[in-house]
């Protein structure tokens, strides 16, 4: 009896020794260790990107809503019947614009401001501190501030514009109320949050180029613009691209400052593709319309991703 | 007189760099300024086209933040915020720290390929997911619970916070984890032991970035939840503030202003290194 006991203990004490014998030859082996370690991320990923992902494929070709059971497969038939719909024309129109134009702006402005940056003055950092502001508060919050400071009635910019006296005592301009002047509200809004991001990386590519290179060129007897046409653009010129990239996906799948400052409005003029698909797709509860609008912000993406590995392959070469 | 005159273009120039930055730092901090002077103004005195806006003209009041406080859910959207952003954050930690260390250190070349793919995936925006993903959360039973954000917001923590950190683990010398397994670690007591202490700064900078992402995490929040008593701040004030005629313009912009601007002095120690994650070594150049 005690002998059968002691034996089993013996195995026991075997079966552990054996287990942590395998356990540390996986954590000293390179290879199974790199595999165990990475394994979580990536099937986390595989599971909350990669699968809904798919099935916001599938969802664009079927007819689901958000209280069907079932769902058929309907094939290329939402997003033909999508794309002719003036409201998507519209806001795909709408989007084009708004992000070219809020990344337009945005590139010269964060330029402008990243080279004033350059040079160390007092009290930099409180400014540093001040124009990331818009960048890192909630763009919800900061949204809401311009929804306050552009009201119809209270603006303060109304009440500067007539102190200055640029508005007559009867002029009122409605700014989120008025199609053209709406659509410039957004993009003003949007360049303002956007822009700290795009001035930072800015300034890292600009204070990354040899001091040597600007005084050479200064000693040649180059001027401000022979300067930054020729040194300091073509120097920053990846950088650039990767703040170009990033500003263009950002806006071009954002739907916060619009959603809260004219919900698409006036009259769909300020609606883009994605605010369209959330309205059509969660208010709307048509998920498979919604999703097959949504996907239109897919090649934007890819194109964006082709680039950035690119230049990724470049700066690994050099 | 050339003198007289370098002295001026000197003056003249930096004069205009006075004004550049005074412009954009203005233009950047205006709406938050513009928040706190709304915050202490009594509504009279906000809803009266004749004041000057810059001015007080009726003496300041805590009225707004008294509402705000005890009338609204906002101490609750704070809290959830926080419950949330916490809960994230160690489930980024969880997931980012051993899949950085693997791709810097344990997968060779083909890992700097899979980090790459990591890192793209971030490009994926909340705005062609949130479709399926309300589904999803939906069958799970997860719908209008935080749950659901704890469950969805890592998607985009987990890929940038990774490939930050590969970035930092790979500037750690190899030599001092030789020299630990030399002495009887395992590699991943290597890792643990002499990796981790040493990645502190970088560990830091994830975490703070996480919890700015998670704070501005608007499309996800407002698509799952639709309890005023479970939404994030970031949804809260938005929707649920917002609503109907009346507008609460002193409680809104307290509300806005409470809930930016300590996050943004926190994040604006890390953003160095942040910005270092985003241009991938392009500052080689």
């Amino acid at each position: 009896m005690t002998q059968k006991a002691m034996t089993t203990v013996e195995t026991g004490t075997q079966v552990a020794r054996a287990k942590t014998g395998r356990l540390t030859a996986i954590l000293d082996s390179e290879i199974w260790l790199g595999r165990l370690m990475i394994a979580p991320a990536i099937l986390y990923i595989v599971l909350l990107i990669g699968f809904p992902f798919l099935l916001a494929l599938y969802y664009s070709l079927s007819d689901i809503t958000i209280g069907s059971r079932t769902m058929s497969f309907v094939g290329l038939k939402q997003f033909k019947a999508v794309i002719q719909t003036p409201l998507f024309q519209q806001s795909l129109k709408n989007t084009l614009i708004f992000t070219f134009i809020s990344q337009a702006l945005v590139l010269v402005l964060g330029k402008v401001l990243a080279l004033a940056l350059l040079k160390n003055f007092r009290g930099k950092w409180l400014v540093r501190l001040l124009i990331l502001l818009p960048w890192v508060a909630p763009i919800s919050l900061g949204t809401i501030g311009w929804l306050w400071m552009l009201d119809s009635i209270y603006s303060v910019f109304n009440w500067i514009l007539r102190a200055v006296g640029i508005f007559g005592p009867t002029t009122w301009p409605i700014w989120l109320g008025v199609p053209h002047l709406a659509m410039g509200s957004v993009i003003a809004v949007h360049v303002w949050r956007q822009l700290p991001l795009a001035t930072v990386i800015l300034l890292g590519g600009l204070s990354s180029i040899p001091h040597d290179l600007h005084d050479a060129a200064a000693v040649d007897g180059a001027g401000f613009w022979r300067h930054l046409f020729q040194i300091t653009i073509p120097l920053v010129l990846p950088i650039m691209i990767v703040a170009v990239l990033f500003g263009m996906v950002f806006t071009f799948t954002d739907m916060i400052v619009i959603f809260v400052l004219t919900r698409g409005g006036p009259y769909d003029t300020t609606q883009v593709l994605a605010s369209l698909a959330f309205f059509t797709g969660i208010m709307g509860g048509d998920l498979a319309e919604g999703a097959a609008i949504s996907l239109f912000l897919f090649p934007v993406l890819v194109a964006a991703a082709f680039v950035f590995l690119r230049i990724a392959r470049r700066a690994e070469v050099t | 007189m050339p003198a007289v005159l370098r002295r001026l273009k000197r003056l003249g120039a930096r004069g205009s760099h006075f004004g550049i930055v005074a412009l954009f730092t203005v233009f950047a901090a205006f709406p938050f300024f513009w928040m706190v002077v709304t915050t202490f103004k009594r509504t009279p005195d906000l809803m009266n086209t004749k004041n000057n806006p810059f001015l007080f003209n009726q003496p300041p009041t805590l009225e707004h933040l008294r509402v705000l406080f005890f009338d609204t859910l906002y101490g609750r959207w704070l809290w959830n915020t926080a419950f949330v952003g916490v809960l994230v954050v160690a489930i980024t930690l969880l997931l980012a720290v051993p899949a950085a260390y693997s791709l810097a250190r344990l997968t060779g070349r083909g890992g700097e390929q899979l980090g790459i793919g990591i890192f793209l995936t971030y490009l994926v925006p909340p705005t062609i997911l949130f479709i399926p993903l309300a589904r999803v959360v939906s069958n799970l039973g997860l719908k209008d619970s935080l749950w659901s954000l704890i469950l969805v917001y890592p998607s985009f923590t987990v890929p940038f916070c990774t490939w930050l950190l590969m970035g930092f683990f790979k500037a750690i010398p190899r030599d001092l984890e030789e020299a630990a397994m030399i002495d009887g670690y395992s590699r991943f007591g290597a890792f643990v032991k002499v990796v981790i202490p040493l990645s502190i700064a970088g560990i830091l900078t994830v975490v703070i970035f996480s919890l700015t992402l998670v704070m501005q995490e608007f499309v996800y929040g407002m698509t799952f939840i639709s309890f005023a008593s479970q939404y994030t701040v970031s949804v809260g004030v938005p929707t649920f503030l917002v609503r109907g005629d009346v507008y609460f313009w002193g409680s809104l912009m307290a509300a806005c202003f409470i809930a930016s601007v300590p996050i943004a002095i926190l994040y604006n120690f890390f953003v160095d290194r942040f910005i270092a994650g985003f241009t991938v070594g392009a500052v080689k150049g």
